[in-house]
């Protein structure tokens, strides 16, 4: 991990580059987070990667209900060589909930963008095959938001069949 | 209910184009319940001939959704979900998990419950190859590699019942320790079993690397670069038979890895033998690892002292107000754990198993995701196998290892 300076020299780097691309950073329990403004999210995974964080261990999302704005994708940035990590993290609105794909600079982030899209609704610009991974094609709602109702789904039996004409949920 | 499914998948494109003009492609359903996909997966091979010129995998048949389950659970409470995930290195869900949430709080782990840790985690990631191993051997025809390797995992698994009461799923692992310090005798079967195992792994190597059949599926078969691994997020075994060196025990030591004098196995060419051969050499480290830790396990405490977090000891009680207080309130509401979120990766038997914890400082997690490495290895299945024959599909799957519990999550 780089340390509370080597994080706050990070952003300036990157705010040199665009002024606008960071909104702030986070250095809690020795993990940096760099908080990106979304419009500027792949500039940034693309200077991070050009530094030596070349490897995207983990793309995952969160949703911050109530607080806005409420869905956020954070990538778990790592560089092998100085065993250093570095979080990036964009927060975009649930009505406008479109964030660029990573894919073409790491293919990796290809399930891990559909999972975010199937569980939170992100939609990821530029994802070859943006379609739900986990859930079945047909479902409607994103289970991983706040506000979905935990343990609605109703289970489908024989003695219940046609009761759901179909539709699961 | 009819379900459509043509007009579901409709939007899966195979995007290979046939070779020759008279040559047809053909779309094949590999799975859901294919013995050979190690799981609940759905392979969607277009085949031309015998020839792999495309996959899709199809995940999500066995998704149940414990990452939202541990939303609505206490802290306490997430770890038999989480370890649900990944069933078959269960101890390494367990530990991300409660490493993740002990940084949340600061929370310092005695050395003992790290030693302990150790020693449950790699006898865990030994227990993990076995099943690999026997299986694979199996999908290979092998079929009795199967009975020596679990022969091997049945005594893991009396080992963890021993120390847990439970043989899989041990809810052994808890924030700040472990729930209870090894029992008599535990030792002394661990030590038989620890000196056992190298000439057990020994003759495994002499029944399938002497056997030509054997030589002749995974020499040379499927391999892939570096690069593309690390493009695409693989880690473990399957990086280190590329010849990368990464591993998360060696290069950001956690839960005192870095007392230990181990190796760590690279393959050269990234084959499928060397996808075997990693994982074999593997056997060997874990062992030697177990070995230190018994020898150097230190004295003291097997969980943290803070009654904050960890439960007071039963004899307190019948005796101690306050240790009756600190009970209820764990049993009950549970701890608060700050707020702020973390990422901690650790070295599964499939690469690197990270846990991300959000906290929003009530007692209950706003959020836990796995990166779970199964879930990345698997995107690399379609470069490997694409132009190889369905026969070396099954075999590079097999050498990929993936557990469809830490996929689907």
């Amino acid at each position: 991990m780089p340390d509370a300076t080597g994080l706050e020299l990070i952003a300036h780097e990157l705010r040199e580059a665009n002024p606008d691309c960071v909104l702030g950073t986070v250095f809690f329990r020795g993990r940096a987070v760099v908080l990106a403004d979304p419009p500027h999210v792949h500039e940034i995974l693309e200077l991070l990667k050009a530094k030596g964080y070349d490897f995207l261990a983990s793309l995952h999302g969160c949703d911050y209900y109530p607080e806005e704005p409420r869905l956020g994708v954070l990538y778990e940035l790592l560089d092998m060589k100085q065993v250093d990590r570095i979080t990036v993290k964009a927060r975009v609105h649930i009505d406008a909930p479109q964030i660029a794909s990573a894919v073409d600079l790491w293919p990796g982030a290809d399930h891990p963008e559909r999972e975010v899209y199937d569980m939170f609704g992100v939609e990821f610009e530029g994802h070859p095959d943006l379609r739900r991974i986990l859930m079945p094609e047909d479902y409607e709602g994103f289970p991983q938001r706040r506000d979905f109702p935990l343990g609605g789904e109703p289970v489908h039996f024989t003695y219940n069949e046609g009761q759901y004409n179909g539709k699961s949920g | 209910m009819a379900t459509d499914y043509r007009s579901r998948e409709e939007s899966i494109t195979l995007s290979s184009e046939p070779v020759g003009e008279s040559h047809e492609l053909l779309s094949l359903n590999m799975g859901p319940h294919h013995p050979a996909t190690h799981g609940v997966l759905r392979l969607l091979v277009t085949l031309e001939g015998e020839i792999v010129r495309d996959l899709k995998p199809i995940i999500g048949y066995v998704h149940t959704g414990i990452e939202k389950t541990c939303e609505d659970k206490s802290y306490w409470k997430v770890i038999p979900c989480v370890e649900r995930m990944d069933y078959v290195s269960y101890y390494f869900n367990a530990m991300a998990f409660c490493g993740a949430v002990e940084t949340l709080m600061g929370v310092e782990v005695p050395p003992r419950a790290q030693y302990l840790r150790v020693i449950h985690m790699e006898l865990n990631r030994l227990a993990s190859h076995m099943i690999w191993l026997g299986t694979s051997a199996l999908d290979l025809g092998a079929v009795s590699m199967f009975w020596y390797c679990f022969r091997e995992r049945e005594t893991i698994l009396d080992l963890f019942e021993m120390s847990s009461g439970q043989r899989m799923h041990t809810r052994y692992f808890q924030v700040g320790g472990v729930i209870e310090d090894i029992p008599t005798g535990f030792a002394a079967k661990l030590r038989k079993f620890l000196d056992a195992m190298p000439a057990r792994a020994d003759q495994f190597a002499a029944l399938l690397e002497k056997n030509e059949i054997v030589l002749q599926r995974l020499r040379d078969v499927c391999p892939l670069d570096e690069k593309t691994l690390l493009g695409l997020g693989v880690t473990g075994p399957l990086l280190r038979a590329a010849g990368n060196p990464w591993d998360l025990r060696k290069a950001a030591p956690y839960s005192s890895y870095d007392h230990f004098d181990f190796k760590i196995p690279v393959g050269t060419v990234g084959d499928n033998y060397d996808r075997y051969r990693v994982r074999h050499a593997e056997i060997y480290e874990s062992v030697k690892i177990i070995d230190q830790a018994l020898e150097g396990l230190p004295e003291g405490d097997h969980i943290t002292t803070d009654r904050k977090v960890a439960l007071p000891p039963r004899h307190e009680l019948a005796t101690s107000m306050e240790a009756l207080i600190h009970h209820f309130k764990l049993v009950t509401e549970g701890f608060r754990v700050p707020p702020g979120e973390v990422y901690y990766p650790i070295e599964s038997p499939r690469g690197e198993l990270g846990c991300f914890v959000r906290s929003d400082g009530s007692a209950k997690p706003a959020r836990v995701h796995m990166r779970d490495p199964s879930f990345s290895n698997l995107m690399a299945t379609a470069p490997m196998v694409k132009d190889a024959y369905i026969a070396d599909l099954i075999a590079t799957l097999a050498m990929l290892d993936p557990i469809l519990g830490g996929i689907d999550r």
